[in-house]
């Protein structure tokens, strides 16, 4: 079935967002978008009037009428009311969990991921051995008041006693819901199967209790997927009714409201099954970035809860160092002076750069926001630990442990950006180099943004279930996220390995779809970009015999890269790039790098 | 006419302030509707559950698990007292006997034949909320507080730390870019609200909280100096909890920044009077200000606090900028045009055109706040 049109919305836990998407001539197209801010907090208290707020600016911009006594009007008729209405919700601080395992680098981190996977902020998680007593593990949980627990430990058959002790501390420290005090705490159990009588017996007085499958049934394997749709489930069932007016929201979506980053993770994992891509998201927003990313088939995201670009801009600056800050600070400024004015982006965080120096200021911050957290990300997406390997006795010459990072540089096809700073750069050539400096791209890697922020939508439309509309709501998602919703940069050509400055790293040949040639050399610590639009291009990337581009070092590739907005970067500097601390020197390579790339006006 | 939403802070001369006063849990509330209240009264309280103590029983006394029953000497629910006999072994022969003993008065919550394992659960904590501030009580939520009303003066800050507190208020600068030196300050100032002008250093600061000052009002502090105070680097601008002698609420910023006009000559005006102020900040979703209330001596609770920022800026608004550039000035607003307009930074922006002292500035519209004044 043809879907004539199509309204999404992501209430936020300030704004809420809304897009219409069209089939114009047999496509789907984002049409028109509108937003009013979210009304979950007093003296509104019901979610559903942002959202009519956001709509009715879609139907005033379109002529189109939506609504009808206020009510998303279903199905499209005769030019009114949509085909498909479906939203996502990080309202209210979104979903918090906690999560607890018997050993925490093993089931602890596997239930992490499940917890993430489906969208919410992880606040704590408990292990046997994390080290803390019994009662401080209580207050803290009392403390922490989330909105649901994931509790796991121990292989199918193995011991009880351990994940049993980790019940009973729930169950004493009787934890309470952080929305309503007049509904038990929802608890999923997804541990060794033999305690799950027990735990049952603890546990199900005191809250409510849900049993699911192992996380972690053998060493060698995580099964996060029933945890995860659990946490879906619960995450309608219980948490999102107690929000002011979401049963209202609820009866008029076509398909269940989704986290949002769970709907963004959803989408981006489509992305790299469909094109069998290794693909890393990012999304930075004013509290928090995430960060998703799939590499060798596996889905990862992780929250970096404190780091954003208003309310925790001053935790960048605390977790980075100043010292890290200031390096990327293209103009000389007193440090006081700079931490005083990161300061006051903290406690006004809804202000705009509007001087030039503002800017630099908030960009050098974004990009040590996106370092760290894709540090965090790369920490945390690993294989799994404690799985024991076989072992040649060259292996024995080779440190490397189980658990090691999924995320391979060399391998990755695809970074996409999104989030205000990256999304509502003034110039597109400032959200590429940001994403360049901070995520350090390696070999051939393509760059993208989110134009106005809509994966979420587009995730939760990717997650429609009902039959008769699955499979069109997936063709829309992908149709619009590819013509709309992203923006392609171009492509930077990284490299790797290790020389003297003035080396010619690497000389390529480009051959455009119009036969031009163009033939270019790139030197060891330069920058430079050439201006090609989004098309197919042929490139024969031959790199100095002590570098690796992607083939191995030494080892020439002939491939089909792409331009963008940007074109095609050339970045010959060090990965870590290397930045002098005389403020002189660090100041001449930042603006020489800065103009390569045309990315900021010249003052007059 | 053409308006844009801008939040704003609060400098009003006469309002009717309205505090929830609630219980973090379930309890008694001990006043009526009508009840006149002082800012000490105790309006409600409870007692939370006390802590828990997990004894490991079983490997202390190197049994397994599933014997725990047949060595205990207590049930679920006995209540034992610290130095008790809670279980004993049978001991060999009746010899050897290894005994464990109550480390707590308390309750035995649970025990457990699968850990081997008891939970003894110590006396309820009790909790008792006062009233803040003085006023009338206007609302009783059942078992949980009361909503109190007052006729007053209030003021909001940006920024703040340490929690509630109150004193009779004192002006030591003589204008509001004066900054609030350490030699004002000495020990005639225990217990009261300091209201400086421009900033206070850290070392006036400390000084400040060895004087048992009970609050400071100023227009800027560093940021870099918090670290010093709170003994952490503050990341997010969530506050109040700080274990502070010395409140402090910040009205304008980080840095040496005047005290705005209409908040000083506020604060001036009711120079020596008793104040009730809280430097709690929630700087997301659900903001919290930091505040400055000023009771005036009568009974009259009704109508609430007028809120211009509603209306949100309009033409002849008063604002305040709040981002470099003239960050701190301020001015009336005299137009604020539809079109988007390209800033500096190359931002493309809504702006307001300001009139400060005479010279127009244009400013994007987010960047500037509304001094709410009555």
């Amino acid at each position: 079935m043809v879907l004539k049109s199509i309204l999404a919305t992501d209430c936020g836990s300030t704004t809420t967002k809304a897009i219409l998407i069209e089939n114009i001539g047999g496509e789907y197209r984002l049409t028109f978008r509108g937003e009013a801010p979210t009304t979950v907090e007093a003296p509104f208290e019901d979610v559903t009037k942002g959202v009519l707020n956001a709509v009715m600016e879609i139907e005033e911009l379109s002529g189109k009428k939506i609504i009808d006594n206020d009510n998303i009007k279903t199905p499209h008729k005769n030019n009114e009311g949509v085909d498909i209405y479906i939203s996502t919700s990080s309202a209210g601080g979104g979903l918090q969990m906690m999560v607890a395992g018997v050993v925490k680098s093993m089931s602890g981190e596997s239930a992490e991921r499940a917890a993430l996977g489906a969208g919410s902020i992880v606040m704590d998680v408990m292990a046997s051995n994390d080290g803390r007593l019994a009662h401080e593990k209580i207050k803290r949980i009392r403390d922490l008041r989330p909105d649901m627990i994931l509790l796991s430990g121990g292989i199918d058959g193995g011991t009880v006693s351990h994940v049993v002790e980790l019940a009973e501390i729930l169950a004493a420290a009787n934890p309470q819901p952080r929305l309503g005090q007049n509904y038990q705490l929802p608890v999923i159990y997804a541990g060794n199967k033999k305690a799950q009588a027990q735990i049952s017996k603890t546990l199900n007085e005191k809250v409510d209790l849900d049993i699911v499958d192992n996380i972690r049934p053998v060493l060698e394997t995580e099964n996060l997927e029933p945890s995860r749709d659990k946490i879906h489930d619960l995450f309608m069932e219980h948490v999102m009714q107690q929000a002011p007016g979401y049963k209202k929201l609820t009866s008029w979506t076509d398909a269940p409201i989704m986290p949002t980053p769970g709907a963004v993770g959803s989408l981006i994992e489509m992305i790299a099954d469909k094109e069998n891509i290794s693909v890393v998201g990012v999304d930075i927003g004013g509290a928090t970035t995430d960060i998703f990313s799939v590499f060798q088939k596996k889905f990862n995201r992780t929250v970096s809860a404190n780091l954003g670009m208003s309310y925790s801009i001053c935790n960048v600056l605390a977790e980075s160092g100043l010292e890290n800050v200031l390096r990327w600070v293209p103009f000389d400024i007193n440090k006081k002076e700079l931490v005083n004015r990161i300061g006051n982006k903290m406690i006004r965080p809804t202000t705009v750069p509007q001087s030039l120096e503002e800017l630099f200021i908030e960009q050098a911050i974004a990009r040590e926001a996106l370092r760290l957290s894709f540090k965090q990300h790369k920490e945390f997406a690993v294989g799994l630990k404690g799985v024991q390997k076989e072992r040649t006795i060259s292996d024995a010459f080779d440190q490397s442990n189980s658990g090691e990072s999924l995320v391979n540089m060399m391998d990755l096809d695809l970074i996409v950006g999104s989030g205000g700073v990256l999304s509502h750069a003034p110039r597109r050539e400032q959200s590429a180099k940001m994403l360049i400096d901070s995520f350090m791209p390696e070999g051939i890697t393509q760059l993208a943004v989110d134009s106005i922020f809509m994966m979420p939508q587009l995730g939760v439309l990717a997650n429609v279930e009902k039959n008769e509309l699955k499979e069109e709501a997936r063709k829309a998602a992908l149709e619009v996220f590819h013509k709309d919703c992203l923006i392609r940069l171009g492509t930077c050509l990284t490299p790797v390995g290790n020389v003297k400055n003035g080396t010619i790293v690497l000389k390529v040949i480009l051959t455009l779809s119009n036969g031009e040639k163009i033939e270019k050399d790139l030197l060891k610590n330069q920058l430079f970009r050439i201006k090609l639009d989004y098309e197919p291009i042929k490139a024969e990337l031959i790199p100095h015999k002590k570098m690796n581009i992607g083939s191995g070092i030494g080892e020439p590739i002939s491939t089909t890269i792409y331009g963008g907005l940007v074109g095609i970067v050339f970045d010959g500097r060090d990965r870590p790039v290397t930045i002098p601390s005389k403020a002189e020197e660090r100041l001449k390579y930042l603006n020489e790098w800065s103009d390569a790339l045309d990315e900021y006006p010249k003052k007059v | 006419m053409a308006h844009s939403y801008t939040p704003g802070l609060k400098v009003l001369k006469s309002t009717k302030v309205r505090k929830e006063r609630r219980l973090p849990i379930k309890g008694k509330v001990n006043k009526i509707i009508g009840d006149q209240l002082t800012p000490d009264e105790i309006v409600a309280t409870t007692d939370l559950p006390g802590n828990v103590q997990i004894i490991k029983v079983a490997s202390q006394l190197n049994i397994g698990p599933v014997d725990i029953f047949d060595i205990l000497k207590v049930k679920t629910g006995d209540k034992v007292l610290k130095g008790d006999l809670i279980a004993q072994t049978q001991g060999l022969f009746g010899m050897f006997k290894s005994e464990l003993f109550a480390p707590i008065n308390g309750t035995i919550e649970s025990i457990s034949d699968v850990t081997g394992q008891l939970i003894m659960r110590e006396a309820p904590i009790p909790v008792e909320i006062d009233a803040y501030m003085s006023g009338a009580v206007t609302e009783v939520i059942d078992n949980e507080g009361v909503v109190i009303k007052t006729h007053a003066a209030f003021i909001q800050g940006i920024f703040g730390i340490g929690g509630e507190a109150r004193g009779n208020i004192e002006v030591l600068v003589n204008g509001r870019d004066e900054e609030l030196t350490e030699n004002l300050l000495n020990e005639s100032h225990s217990g009261k609200i300091i209201i400086g002008g421009s900033f206070i250093s850290l070392n006036a600061f400390k000084k400040a909280m060895k004087l048992n000052i009970a609050g400071i009002v100023v227009g800027g502090f560093n940021y870099f100096d918090l670290e010093d105070i709170i003994g952490y680097t503050l990341g997010v601008a969530i506050t109040g909890s700080e274990d502070i002698p010395t409140s402090l609420i910040v009205t304008e910023g980080y840095g040496k920044i005047q005290m705005g006009q209409q908040t000083y000559d506020l604060l001036k005006s009711h120079d020596k009077e008793f104040a009730s102020i809280n430097g709690a900040t929630q700087i997301r979703a659900g903001v919290i200000r930091p505040e400055i209330v000023i009771p005036y001596n009568e009974n009259s609770t009704s109508g609430e606090i007028s809120s211009a920022s509603e209306k949100g800026i309009q033409k002849d608004s008063l604002v305040r900028v709040i981002r470099a550039p003239h960050f701190g000035s301020m001015g009336r607003v005299l137009d604020l045009p539809h079109k988007l307009h390209k800033m500096e930074s190359e931002t493309m922006v809504r702006v307001a055109i300001i009139d400060v002292n005479g010279e127009k500035y244009t400013i994007p519209r987010s960047n500037l706040e509304m001094v709410e004044t009555d």
